[in-house]
């Protein structure tokens, strides 16, 4: 259990007549990136908010690093963060003021030292003192991941960190998110383009209909692929082909 | 009680320092709440004014409770504008995932829209004054005064809050202030009900704004004031609650 950075049984959750999350269950190691893939409105963004105590399951149990999430919600506040769809800065403060507040907010010593350490690190120190309104889509998602690593969480939620963003940024996110794997920090994905989670995830779990219906390494997921056909050019499965393939077939059932 | 609730006045206070900075940055938002209301009593006075017989010879006196109810009602729009943008805008979410005590996200919010109908209430009186505005009333009706204010203040910021959590649209947000803006002019804010039709009478002399303004007015003359006063309070402490009930109870289903 301890060493466990996430562990999800059993999870249910319904809107009104809508049945989301028909029995979630899976396992994320500390340190590692995991990845869940799955469509829009496949339930990603309902499992985030069950792990990080926006939201109540109906059943099922959820532990965040070693916390349960609905009878120790302030312990695993204490040990996340969260960066959501949408980039969650506050247009009207500058860059350095969103940093200053996040780190007061978490308490912080030295609000000042831990934001101007942030921006050097994700390259916002010319920016510092301009509105983040004024900020493009990419520097917004940096100072939202930023803000995101004030007072060093355990463990991030990236809620499809990348959408809406262009090829570069896209690209600058995803050397940021295996930098924090590489300090150690667990980091849990979302994502609906199936090459972000081949690019960064150690694991990747697809969720269809309510359910996790594939779980493993991207190579585990590969053999899942019927087998293949001879063809004039070979051509390795993407993880889209190999999603599809998994999903047609509980379709067929 | 929960170990972040320890940290209930400092996260309140940089939850204030935030949406107190929106303010200052928001030229829209000083105009409308503090020019806009000067503009109206200039107006009143110098062009309106004339033609009104209201029974007093400072008509500057008689007006300016009406045109503070305005400013605060019109401020309180802008509290409605705050939250739905935080709510849209996904910060909302952050606050409420971070190891903070969680009802200072709303209450940053309350606090906020007390201290700056606050400042335009005071820039306001300070206008009046220099346009002829005297008031012979002591520190303790000053006191009532204030307290009634800000009693009032806090009745719409708690239906702001209802607006803000529950508006679908940007354009909705702030529709709830629109009437309420409206009533001061139904009411004896400006002119005496007397020369209205019978039914614009009788709605104008049983709604809250003209017991409101009538307290404040008898306060600030130094006049003995009678039963309007606890209508004025039982008004302003009647909406207080139902809309802090409504409110925390849309919040309830918001958040966990």
């Amino acid at each position: 259990m301890q060493n466990l950075a996430i562990q999800v049984k059993g999870l249910q959750k319904s809107y009104e007549q809508l049945h989301v999350l028909k029995g979630v269950d899976f396992e994320v190691k500390p340190g590692s990136i995991f990845a869940l893939l799955g469509s829009n409105g496949a339930g990603k963004t309902t499992i985030v908010k069950i792990l990080t105590t926006l939201l109540k399951q109906d059943s099922g149990a959820a532990t965040v690093n070693g916390f349960d999430v609905t009878s120790k919600p302030d312990h695993v506040r204490q040990s996340i963060s969260l960066t959501g769809q949408f980039a969650a800065v506050d247009e009207i403060l500058t860059g350095w003021e969103n940093l200053i507040m996040v780190a007061k907010l978490r308490h912080l010593e030295k609000p000042r030292q831990v934001a101007d350490d942030l921006l050097n690190r994700f390259g916002l120190i010319g920016a510092a003192d301009r509105r983040a309104s004024t900020y493009s889509g990419g520097m917004r998602r940096r100072l939202d991941l930023a803000m995101s690593l004030v007072g060093r969480p355990q463990l991030i939620f990236l809620d499809e960190p990348t959408t809406g963003l262009d090829p570069e940024a896209r690209i600058e996110v995803w050397k940021i998110v295996r930098e924090l794997a590489d300090r150690g920090t667990t980091v849990f994905l979302t994502t609906q383009h199936l090459e972000e989670a081949e690019h960064l995830a150690d694991r990747i779990a697809i969720l269809h209909e309510g359910r996790i219906i594939a779980n493993g390494t991207l190579a585990e997921l590969k053999m899942v692929l019927p087998p293949s056909k001879v063809a004039y050019v070979e051509k390795q499965p993407t993880l889209e082909e190999i999603f599809l393939a998994i999903v047609g077939k509980k379709e067929e059932r | 009680m929960e170990a972040t609730e320890m940290h209930f006045f400092s996260d309140l206070s940089v939850m204030l320092g935030r949406s107190m900075r929106h303010i200052f940055r928001s030229m829209d938002t000083i105009i409308t709440v503090t020019l806009m209301p000067i503009a109206f009593m200039l107006l009143f006075v110098y062009v309106f004014g004339g033609a009104i017989q209201t029974g007093t010879d400072n008509y500057v006196n008689y007006l300016l409770p009406g045109i503070l109810l305005i400013a605060i009602a019109s401020g309180t729009s802008y509290t409605a504008y705050r939250l739905y943008v935080d709510l849209q805008g996904g910060i909302f979410e952050r606050f409420h995932s971070m190891p903070i005590a969680r009802s200072t996200v709303l209450w940053g919010h309350v606090l906020t829209s007390l201290v700056s109908n606050g400042i335009s209430v005071v820039v306001i009186i300070f206008v009046a004054l220099i346009m002829g505005f005297r008031s012979s009333a002591g520190v303790l009706p000053w006191l009532a005064v204030t307290g009634i204010l800000a009693l009032f203040t806090l009745a719409l910021t708690w239906i702001a809050v209802i607006a803000g959590l529950s508006a679908k649209s940007v354009d909705g947000v702030s529709a709830f202030s629109y009437p309420i803006i409206f009533l001061p002019f139904i009411s004896s804010a400006f002119v005496p009900t007397e020369s209205m039709p019978p039914i614009v009478r009788a709605f104008a002399e049983n709604q809250p704004v003209t017991s409101i303004v009538a307290a404040i007015r008898s306060l600030l003359a130094g006049q003995p004031v009678g039963d309007e006063i606890w209508i004025a309070l039982a008004w302003c402490l009647g909406i207080l609650i139902v809309a802090y009930v409504f409110a925390m109870r849309i919040y309830k289903r918001k958040i966990v």
